[in-house]
């Protein structure tokens, strides 16, 4: 017992003395840094060369401008920028109201055997690849509605988003404590208003995160936009005729064989990246500022 | 003679199939601090979110028997109406975190759309902290949010949310014990003062604050009621057995 003791005080413990494993403890240290260092260069790599191939194609004309027959100069990605965003916007019109829906249902019936099957029907959802996705919004929207439309494009986005969104929803409010609704409901206010007033509010900071993030996920879809939103070489703002979007125009000009057209594709791909890059900062800072203390 | 604001009869709760609860009869006097005392899973708990039907958010709790406030029968009055006139503070401190202060004390009106007028707001407001001893440390910071107070303080402001609905009877399940004995003597004290206001019922484990602040006191062993008596007249004669063994550290 009392060996023991001076051991622990002299840091002997088992094997090895303190300063051997001071050192073991240094080594892996190190090892990690490199290694994690090493694990992220290709991305920087990445980065890098986007910016750098993109940056060259940018200016103001290149916002405001549509892009020009290939061997003209001064093209720019005007209707793909207004393009991207309605789809962004319509999308998110048709996913959030049911997502939230979703997620408020499902934490709300945890032990209801109802909502395990759509809790497993929501993780089969995400798991199914973009492009079935956007055959299924051909067959369900494109084909009755007689051609291609932005309102396909924003359905097909809208499912890929619905999952995400009911999900983080779920794991949102399942991290609220039910002494919270007991709070609300011994005060008499009833139970939809509880949800409405008490638990959603509480978790707005992670609802709203999440809602982000599932934009930003989508905002890069090509797969689900081909035979849908199908792209377009002209400005449109309705969302019944096609539109054309920052990753369908890359897809498109990217594959071509017209200089012109591959300096239009890099720069709409740094601005496709520097606009996830900024949804996903703006859901880190909402998250930490309308962080909600227990 | 007191009159009685609350009557229990034969009231019997179950969990699925396991019984808690087995006929209960008691009356609680009107502006009378009544304590629940008993060793831990008694049923201590259940009885009082009995009395303001939060067990209707339980799926496997079952209620049987009649639970009177002032001969109406709770449970088929409107649970909403139930618990706008039956107060409850909980164990741990439970301020709205998104709320202000002033808005966690008249939470309970818009929670439920109740509209009021700017003066009355403030009337409430203020007298609710008033009551609940809290009025001088947060009236320049009323619109402050709740959750950066102290604890007992928490539960004092949960206290004035609760005081601000006007119930005829509050609840308080175990109310200090999640706190210092510093807030809980402030706790205790104000308790005592509410008397003239509002009837109370208290669930605590700690003999010696039922001792010093109830008027009443119900003992409950295993689900029974064993006894119930003045407060000083139990703690110093007991008159069952198993009531005197608890009050003596038996058990519990
Ligand atoms: N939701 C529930 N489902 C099943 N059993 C429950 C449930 N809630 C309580 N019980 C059981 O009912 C019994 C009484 O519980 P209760 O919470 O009323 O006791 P208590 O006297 O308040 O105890 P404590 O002093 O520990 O708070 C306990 O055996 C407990 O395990
Ligand atoms: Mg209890």
């Amino acid at each position: 017992m009392a060996d023991k003791l001076e051991n622990i005080k002299s840091g002997n413990m088992g094997r090895g003395n303190l300063s051997f494993r001071i050192f073991k403890d240094r080594l892996f240290k190190i090892f990690v840094f490199v290694i994690s260092g090493l694990a992220t260069i290709p991305l920087l790599l990445i980065l890098f060369y986007i910016a750098k191939m993109g940056i060259a194609s940018i200016n103001w004309e290149f916002f405001i401008n549509l892009p020009r027959p290939p061997g003209e100069v001064g093209g720019g990605i005007a209707n793909a920028l207004v393009g991207t965003l309605i789809l962004i916007l319509t999308s998110s019109l048709i996913a959030i109201p049911p997502a939230i829906a979703l997620g408020v249902f499902m934490s709300e019936n945890k032990t209801k055997s109802f909502s395990k099957w759509i809790g497993s029907g929501v993780e089969i959802l995400q798991g199914i690849p973009s492009i079935v996705i956007g055959i299924i919004a051909y067959v369900w929207v494109v084909r009755p509605m007689g051609g291609f439309s932005a309102l396909s494009g924003s359905v097909a986005l809208a499912i890929m988003m619905i999952p995400f969104i009911a999900k983080s929803t779920e794991e949102t409010l399942k991290m609220i404590p039910l002494h919270l609704k007991e709070a609300s409901m011994a005060l008499g206010v009833p139970y939809y208003k509880t949800i409405l007033k008490v638990v959603m509010p509480a978790g707005l900071s992670g609802i709203v995160t999440g809602v982000i993030i599932a934009i930003a996920r989508v905002a890069g879809e090509t797969a689900p936009l081909l035979f849908t939103a199908f792209g377009n070489h002209f400005m449109s703002y309705s969302i019944f005729k096609p539109m054309n979007s920052l990753p369908l125009l890359i897809f498109n000009y990217a594959g071509s064989p017209y200089d012109e057209w591959h300096s239009l594709a890099w720069g709409a791909s740094f601005v496709l990246v520097v606009m996830v890059l900024l949804l996903n900062i703006i859901s880190k800072i909402l998250s930490k500022r309308w962080k909600v203390k227990f | 003679m007191e009159s009685k604001i609350l009557k229990i009869k034969d009231f019997n709760a179950y969990y699925d199939d396991a019984q808690v609860l087995k006929d209960i009869n008691l009356s609680i006097l009107k502006n009378n601090v009544t304590a629940i005392m008993g060793p831990s899973g008694c049923g201590k708990t259940t009885l009082i979110r009995a009395i303001n039907r939060m067990h209707d958010f339980t799926p496997n709790a079952r209620m049987e028997g009649e639970i009177l406030l002032n001969n109406e029968d709770l449970y088929q009055m409107e649970p909403i109406i139930v618990r706008r006139k039956i107060g409850m503070v909980f164990q741990r401190p439970n301020p709205f975190p998104t709320m202000s202060i002033f808005d966690n004390v008249i939470a309970g009106y818009k929670l439920n759309g109740i509209k009021l007028s700017k003066e009355d707001r403030n009337n409430i407001v203020e007298d609710s902290l008033r009551k609940s001893a809290m009025w001088d440390e947060v009236k320049d910071n009323l619109h402050k949010k709740g959750s950066f107070l102290s604890g007992g303080q928490q539960q004092r402001l949960c206290i004035a949310r609760a005081l601000a609905m006007k119930p005829e009877i509050l609840l308080l399940d175990e109310p200090t014990s999640a706190l210092d004995p510093k807030a809980t003597a402030h706790i205790e004290e104000l308790i005592s003062e509410l008397k003239d206001y509002v009837t109370m019922i208290l669930v605590t484990h700690n003999i010696a604050q039922a001792a010093r602040i109830s008027n009443y006191t119900v003992f409950l062993y295993l689900g029974e009621l064993v006894e119930y008596d003045k407060t000083n007249k139990m703690m110093t004669t007991p008159k069952d057995k198993r009531t005197e063994e608890y009050l003596t550290g038996k058990f519990g």
